[in-house]
């Protein structure tokens, strides 16, 4: 099976120069115990742009998600063969330090999942984990992180109330303020705005928009029109097989895989 | 192509698909029955020219309207958008194309009573047969999404271009030789000029099919005998 990616000379690469990669899947087979659920799977996340995974339920756009930072692990019986390179090794290595590496790639899971304590302690939970911060530098730290979440204004008169009280939207927005608080490179969204109503969800997206020039972003999603709105890059993955990857511009006007037109067109099964 | 999931968007698309269709055959009948009623000085024909050009309009309404609103409802992509967005460029197109015929039936009805040497008209009919042939197999390839015929049609809109320059000349020989012709010349002049816009639009059209079947713009660059594209210069202007 051969994946189509898109004639190099239309990429907007920077002629003759390769785009900067932060993290490159190589030949990736993923198992769910005796199950192949990713079939040699290829594919670069260039450096501060956003890349979309699409496909039906079932596909592994998930799972995938799922591997860049070892998420897997948590289960028994999952495991990954192949390279994913990010910062020069490959994170698929039995002596990866997980929790290292989950702060350097985040995430940001469908539904909502603050911790049950206050706004201010959501964010320093993660803080604290890495680094021993004074309480000046900390309250820094947070209120940076809120405002790259674009929800500073929103809470910054009760950073003591509950983060279960605020708002589906902006409990999302809180959890990537959590995210980003710990420095990362990378932030894996995984279907963030499913659960989401129209204006949280536009909220989010222009977050992503900005968030994309100091991080490297995967977006997992189910709405075409998102990955049109927020990529640069999309992946149509389909029954564990990357069947096409390359601009968004491209693959939502004139993809080249049948397949991949079927699906965004609405044509498939 | 295989069938949407939902099948009142399929539906949706072959509305625009059979609409563009019928611009298509009323345009072709039109610029037909404009000339014949051009070469028979038949004031009644071009009446009736002048008549069906109003339907074109409702049918260009309706293709943008309904365009519209499929975006609106299905938020259309890859092919399906290209489809929606070049039934509104097809639209335009073929309304120009049957406005052109409507300006050949008025100039019939202006022209009414003056005398008409059969000699000069056959070369404005010469070129009508040529941009009639050319629209009917541009209208053939967008029903049977026929690139290689939309670029047949793209690929030969010189011939209509030097019909036109030479009918030109020919139509001032006439007018120099006796006075009494100019102004019918001057008439058929203009219907001859109608004549080759209308192959420019079968042209447009054969760019939107390309467009709509492969995605692509057409690149090459379409031949052209007169030099090559020159900036503009604004000191030209002045």
């Amino acid at each position: 099976m051969t994946t189509t990616h898109q004639d190099p000379s239309t990429s907007a690469s920077v002629s003759g120069q390769a785009r900067p990669e932060t993290i490159s899947v190589k030949n990736l087979r993923f198992y769910y115990g005796d199950t192949l659920a990713l079939k040699t799977i290829s594919l670069p996340l260039y450096t501060n742009e956003v890349t979309a995974f699409i496909g039906p339920s079932g596909c592994g756009k998930s799972t995938l998600l799922r591997v860049l930072n070892r998420m897997y692990d948590l289960y028994p019986g999952q495991r990954a063969e192949g390279e994913v390179i990010f910062e020069g090794r490959n994170i698929l290595n039995k002596n990866e330090d997980l929790n290292l590496l989950r702060s350097r790639i985040g995430m940001v899971f469908q539904k909502p999942t603050p911790f049950p304590m206050t706004i201010y302690d959501n964010i320093a939970f993660g803080i604290r984990l890495y680094e021993n911060l004074s309480k000046a530098e900390l309250d820094e730290r947070i209120e940076s992180a809120l405002m790259k979440a674009a929800l500073w204004n929103e809470v910054k008169d009760k950073l003591n109330a509950n983060g279960l009280s605020l708002s589906g939207g902006q409990q999302q927005r809180l959890c990537i303020a959590r995210s980003v608080a710990i420095g990362p490179e990378v932030i894996l969204f995984d279907e963030p705005c499913s659960a989401l109503d129209p204006i949280s969800t536009a909220k989010i997206e222009e977050l992503i928009d900005e968030l994309k020039s100091d991080y490297t972003i995967a977006i997992v999603t189910h709405n075409m029109q998102q990955a049109a709105r927020v990529s640069e890059y999309t992946a149509f993955m389909y029954l564990g097989e990357l069947v096409e990857f390359g601009q968004t511009a491209q693959m939502f006007t004139s993809p080249q895989d049948q397949r991949t037109q079927d699906y965004i067109t609405g044509r498939f099964g | 192509m295989s069938e949407h999931i939902v099948k009142s968007y399929d539906e949706d698309l072959m509305e625009l698909s059979r609409k563009i269709a019928e611009m298509g055959g009323l345009t072709e009948t039109m610029l037909a029955i404009a000339i014949k009623a051009l070469v028979r000085g038949d004031t009644d024909l071009a009446q009736r020219v002048i008549e069906t050009d109003v339907r074109l309009d409702v049918l260009e309404k309706d293709i943008e309207e309904k365009a519209i609103l499929t975006i609106a409802k299905r938020q259309p992509l890859a092919v399906d958008l290209r489809m929606i967005v070049s039934s509104i460029r097809l639209a335009a197109d073929l309304e120009r194309i049957g406005d052109l015929s409507k300006n050949i039936a008025k100039r019939v009805v202006a022209i009414n009573g003056q005398f008409a040497p059969q000699k000069i008209v056959s070369g404005v009919v010469h070129m009508s047969d040529l941009a009639l042939d050319r629209m009917k197999r541009i209208i053939d390839a967008y029903i049977q999404r026929d690139v290689q015929a939309a670029l047949d049609v793209w690929n030969h809109d010189e011939e209509i271009d030097h019909l036109y320059n030479s009918l030109f000349r020919e139509l001032l020989t006439y007018m120099m030789e006796d006075p009494r012709n100019i102004g019918f010349c001057a008439h058929l002049l203009f219907c001859a000029k109608n004549i080759e816009r209308i192959g420019d639009h079968a042209t447009n059209i054969a760019e939107t099919i390309h467009y709509l079947v492969t995605g692509k713009s057409i690149l090459a660059d379409r031949p052209r005998t007169e030099g090559a594209y020159k900036p503009l210069d604004p000191e030209d202007h002045i």
